[in-house]
């Protein structure tokens, strides 16, 4: 099955879902479905009942920051009666968000790995995503990760709490703009 | 019979045990310090700079480009280049390291520094009897401790170090060679 | 009523403790002894390796995943090295795949050696089986220190093949370790799987269900166990699985013995896959001449790849942004993944049946926390 069919089943079989196909540039050839958030759930459920993908391999987050897009754009203009072309730089901002990104597998049908996406809406207020844990379990522990590293919320899930941090650790480690606390032993003794 | 599993297990137990009073295989234990194991060849534990000839200053073979420095994972080596610089074994002029500090207790003993040097000047030695009583000091090796004549690296990876010198050898003719006929012409 | 609450009891099986395999934790709930609730709590290894790679080269990551799973660092730079492959479009030789699947199925050999020499020893056998296990162990690891440098830590492979090719000494000394290693397994065997004390202690201990086990996202002889023909080197037949005849052992009950069972079989299908690989390997280069070691930058992009580690399936997800550093990389680590189920399996059971069931899980800290 490839990943137009299972687009297209999406989009029939879940009113309202938007899906989109994210092209990957490598040689790998592992193109991803986009899904949104409010039909995440949904989606989810018609591809472990219907299409049987039953294994959930890998549950991961990306961060991607918030971007500065510099478009350099060609217009003619007239000054002083003489038509030229002027070069005029345009900036765009691009704002960021937290990608949680779903590895699917088959273990019935031994089918290949399908990847799906979810993005929240910005980095900082609203980071909720829906759990897909009472679906696949195997999200369970990965999702909780998620949750400790990168801030992702996932609304849904049995028991979402800080996995590989200390309870009371505040920061999320593994965002793009993480600054580590100051090596306190190590600084003590080179003052020695 | 409820325990045979058991009375067989114990009869491994014992041929194992009476065996290693008469097979060699079975006798497993090296009763080390007083018993070694020959070292592998290969065996790698942390990095050291070859010297040729006999003084480590003049004959060190670092030329400090500071690829090792950029490529070592932790970031354990820090290398400082000299201003000045000094003839090398085909006779062109190189930089040398000023400044060649490998912090011993942050090194992985990866190999990756001696896997990117191109000019065959730094090597693992396979030393691992290392304790020191000096956390600091003791465990942040500088250019004088790191360097190691070119017979210690023979000594250590003969196979190894037998293919360096052929290739060295060359190089050495091949510039040789360049130079007379460059004599030659003028 | 009252009196039933009094009985329980909630025990940290702590981080410092000899049965737990590592820094690991466990809160336990108890009646009497039997397990009403467990949380696994771990973290106490976290060493941030994800952020460590972004931070570094993709030839600077190699060691780093060496201390995942720190008693198989041939099978984690495997994984690595077939995502990186995988991600860059690069093709492997000949004599360097062979190479591979030899040191990958040493190390499952003497992987599944350890753990059931640890299983033992978490029984209560005092060390007898591990150190019988850890003999031929050490055999393997002397091999390793010939062919990569170090015993365990290899740092072996390269993205397009193998560091360095192995000696034809080398190739002789593994061929006489497998021919040996059946005979080590005939013996192991008859020390232990006719022992009764060790089947009343693992039969019916710590079932797994079948569709627990797929939907938990199980992999690995725990999977297998509990009679899922999942086997990545059957399914995904990366490297050169396919030209091995090797079968798959299935378990019927998902049990502790089942799971134990698993590893003993699956180091005889290993020898027979030694056999022929170490029959049938070329000559030739182990890697491309024109590769670069250092420098890679592969095209943006994205890639998953995973391998059948000794531990269940080993996944590496890579995400490239035209840089020398990527910019996501994600290990999937088959421990934290079959830690999912070890409260499930462990309800109903004594406190002394926990410690079995964490061992016949096999894990290792370094993979779960990264």
């Amino acid at each position: 099955m490839t990943l137009e069919e299972i687009k297209n089943r999406l989009q029939s079989g879940v009113p309202g879902c938007q899906v989109e196909l994210v092209v990957n540039g490598s040689p790998s050839g592992q193109n991803s479905l986009l899904i949104d958030r409010d039909h995440g759930f949904a989606a989810a459920t018609l591809l472990c009942d219907q299409i049987q993908l039953d294994f959930c391999s890998n549950v991961t987050a990306v961060d991607w920051p918030d971007r500065e897009k510099t478009d350099k754009i060609k217009t003619k203009q007239t000054v002083d009666g003489v038509e030229k072309e002027i070069e005029r730089t345009i900036k765009t901002r691009i704002p960021g968000y937290l990608e949680v990104v779903y590895h699917l597998f088959s273990m019935s049908k031994h089918l290949g790995p399908v990847v799906i996406r979810m993005r929240t809406g910005n980095r900082s207020d609203d980071v909720t995503v829906p759990s897909l844990t009472p679906i696949w379990r195997s999200a369970e522990f990965q999702e909780r990760e998620a949750f400790d590293l990168y801030g992702v919320v996932f609304e849904g899930h049995p028991d979402l709490r800080r996995i590989l941090m200390w309870e009371g650790f505040t920061d999320y480690p593994m965002r793009k703009d993480y600054v580590p606390p100051p090596d306190d032993e190590l600084e003590g003794l080179r003052e020695q | 019979m409820l325990g045979l599993g058991i009375v067989k297990g114990l009869i491994e137990t014992a041929r194992n045990f009476l065996g290693s009073y008469v097979d060699k295989n079975r006798l497993v234990t090296v009763q080390f310090p007083e018993e070694r194991l020959p070292v592998a060849e290969a065996a790698r534990n942390f990095p050291f700079l070859i010297y040729d000839g006999v003084d480590p200053e003049q004959g060190l073979r670092c030329v400090a480009c500071q690829i090792c420095e950029k490529e070592c994972p932790p970031r354990c080596i820090t290398i400082e280049k000299s201003k000045d610089k000094k003839p090398d074994f085909v006779g062109k002029s190189q930089f040398y390291p000023a400044v060649f500090d490998i912090d011993v207790s942050v090194c992985m003993s990866c190999q990756i520094c001696v896997e990117v040097c191109p000019f065959d000047a730094i090597r693992m030695d396979n030393e691992f009897e290392l304790s020191t009583t000096d956390r600091f000091g003791g465990l942040l090796w500088t250019k004088e401790k790191l360097a190691r004549p070119n017979e210690h690296y023979l000594a250590i990876h003969p196979t190894e170090a037998a293919e360096v010198e052929a290739r060295r050898a060359e190089e050495k003719a091949q510039a040789e060679a360049k130079k007379q006929q460059a004599a030659v012409t003028q | 009523m009252s009196q039933v609450a009094e009985d329980i009891m909630e025990i940290s099986m702590g981080p410092q403790h000899p049965s737990t395999h590592g820094v690991f934790r466990m809160d336990v709930r108890l009646e009497g002894e039997r397990v009403l609730r467990l949380k696994p709590v771990f973290g106490y290894l976290h060493r941030n390796h994800e952020k460590i790679a972004e931070n570094a080269s993709y030839l600077a990551a190699i060691p780093y995943t060496d201390r995942l799973d720190y008693l198989c660092s041939m099978t984690n730079n495997w994984g690595y090295a077939l995502a990186v492959e995988k991600l860059a479009g690069l093709a492997v030789p000949e004599r360097a795949e062979y190479i591979r699947v030899i040191v990958a199925e040493l190390t499952r050999l003497q992987n599944h050696a350890g753990m059931v020499g640890f299983l033992l020893q978490d029984m209560g056998a005092s060390g007898t089986p591990l150190m019988y296990a850890f003999t031929q162990r050490e055999k393997v690891l002397d091999l390793f220190e010939e062919l990569s440098g170090a015993r365990m830590m290899c740092n072996y492979m390269r993205f397009g093949g193998v560091r360095v090719d192995c000696s034809p000494e080398w190739l002789r000394q593994t061929a006489a370790l497998v021919a040996a290693f059946g005979g080590f397994l005939d013996e192991f065997e008859q020390l232990l799987t006719g022992n009764e004390i060790l089947m009343a202690r693992t039969q019916g201990v710590g079932v797994l269900p079948q569709e627990l086990a797929i939907n938990a996202g199980v992999t690995g002889p725990g999977l297998r166990a509990s009679g899922v023909n999942y086997d990545l080197r059957k399914v995904d037949r990366y490297g050169i699985y396919e030209r091995f005849q090797f079968r798959v052992p299935l378990g019927e009950h998902g049990d502790v013995f089942d799971r134990y069972m698993m590893r003993v079989l699956e180091m005889r299908e290993s020898v027979k896959i030694l056999e022929q690989a170490l029959r049938d390997i070329p000559s030739g280069p182990v890697m491309d001449p024109k590769a670069k070691v250092r420098g890679l930058r592969p095209k943006v992009g994205e890639a998953y790849a995973r391998i059948e580690s000794p531990k269940g399936e080993l996944g590496f997800y890579l995400i490239s942004d035209g840089t020398p550093n990527p910019y996501r990389y994600r290990v999937r680590p088959p421990s934290l993944i079959n830690l999912t189920v070890l409260e499930d399996m462990c309800l109903g059971q004594n406190i002394a049946d926990v410690v079995v069931i964490l061992g016949s899980i096999d894990i290792v800290m370094g993979e779960v926390d990264r």
